[in-house]
């Protein structure tokens, strides 16, 4: 599954769904794998309204990314810095997660990722 | 027409394959009358803001994956747009990995083809929404074990099971819906109005004619708050009777979104 997927899941057990530490997901041990996709300025900037800029800080520091600046660039901003271009595009766009877990910051329950599939299913007692 | 996406690779003993109901789904997002809706709501959406945000399709229980990747690969023709995320999620594990596999298969022939093609998020294994954050779903597609059973099934992974058992245990999550067929597609409205985007939200939900649409539809006008819900196609008449229909669910787009 694609980086960017973190910016839509959250804990599947109910009781963290309150909790704002629920999201992210924290990714643990994580095996990576780049695709090579033809850049795509046009997409980029399109998802980048969408993404939660402080979680994605977040995840990209956990993953091992280069350090990203506090603030969401804007549109404009994205579309001059073709540096900043170039690491998105690698981290949302072209990074894929093939093994490992994703962590609750609330409940310390661990996800396992399989072949690229994060497995959510829960065991009888957290239903 | 648009082509149907090739799932020769899955092993259906234990993936749903696709079936009426699955074409049926395929038939009703291309109709000119949906492409018509959808155009219109994402295209409008963005007019609003100067930034036009990526729209987001989930597709729960993607099964062989016909229909995701259907939409992946159409979405030029479908949405007027290529720039769409698109996901899904399934309880069983091998059909997230067909639907990994059928979606990265079309997406190669789309551009072989010098065609476009959205963008494939993943899949991942889980019960229905449980694990998807809420206010974020544009576009939501759930064709569900709709079959009344007298059981349910358990979601909850089997162990100790016969390679025969597991696979017709993962079968029965495909078609066995509990009573009137509706208890696993009552969660997932249940959980609507919480899951779609605020103000461009929609889903296209299957029903059959045992699951007692009317009613069905009944109920989601009932949630008030600018919820509007309508039959957008129907197959296999029988006796007057309409076998399957396709509900699209959505806020009328002059409704104040919730807080
Ligand atoms: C009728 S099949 C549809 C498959 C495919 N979308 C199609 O149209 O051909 C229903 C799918 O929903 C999945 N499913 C059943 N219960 C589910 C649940 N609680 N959460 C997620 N997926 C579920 C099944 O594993 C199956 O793949």
């Amino acid at each position: 599954m694609k980086v960017l997927t973190l910016n839509f899941l959250t804990c599947a057990v109910k009781a963290c769904k309150s909790s704002t530490s629920s999201f992210p997901l924290h990714p643990k041990e994580c095996e990576l794998v780049s695709d090579s996709i033809v850049p795509n300025p046009a997409l980029l900037t399109n998802i980048l309204p969408r993404v939660d800029w402080s979680a994605l800080i977040t995840i990209s520091t956990e993953l091992g990314f280069p350090t990203l600046p506090p603030t969401a660039p804007t549109i404009e901003e994205l579309q001059s810095d073709e540096k900043m271009m170039a690491e998105l595009h690698t981290l949302l766009l072209e990074t894929q997660i093939s093994e490992g877990s994703l962590v609750c910051g609330n409940c310390g329950h661990e996800y396992k990722i399989k072949e690229g599939i994060a497995n959510f299913l829960l065991p009888n007692h957290l239903v | 027409m648009l082509p149907t996406p090739s799932t020769s690779h899955v092993s259906f003993d234990r993936v749903y394959e696709p079936a009426e109901d699955s074409y049926l789904l395929l038939d009703t997002l291309s109709s000119e009358s949906e492409k018509a809706f959808l155009q219109k709501r994402f295209n409008e959406a963005s007019e609003k803001s100067n930034a036009s945000p990526s729209p987001l399709v989930v597709e729960v229980g993607s099964g062989s994956g016909v229909v995701l990747s259907f939409v992946d690969a159409h979405c030029e023709a479908i949405f007027g747009r290529a720039d769409i995320l698109t996901a899904g999620v399934d309880v069983n594990l091998h059909a997230c990995k067909a639907t990994v596999k059928t979606v990265d298969v079309t997406e190669r022939d789309q551009r072989e083809f010098g065609k476009s093609h959205g963008f494939y998020l993943g899949n991942v294994a889980a019960d229905l929404l449980s694990a998807v954050k809420a206010g974020e779903v544009d576009v939501l597609i759930f064709n569900p074990p709709y079959v009344p059973t007298p059981d349910l099934p358990s979601t909850l992974p089997r162990e100790n099971l016969s390679a025969f058992d597991l696979d017709s245990h993962l079968l029965s999550l495909s078609y066995a819906g509990g009573a009137d067929g509706m208890e696993v597609t009552n969660r997932l409205l249940a959980s609507i109005p919480e899951i779609l985007h605020p103000t461009r939200g929609c889903a296209y939900v299957l029903l059959c004619a045992q699951n007692k649409p009317e009613t069905v539809k009944d109920e989601i006008r009932k949630w008030g708050n600018g919820w509007a819900v309508e039959a957008v196609s129907s197959s296999g008449k029988k006796g007057g009777w309409e076998k399957l229909q396709i509900v699209r669910i959505w806020r009328a787009s002059d409704a104040s979104p919730i807080d």
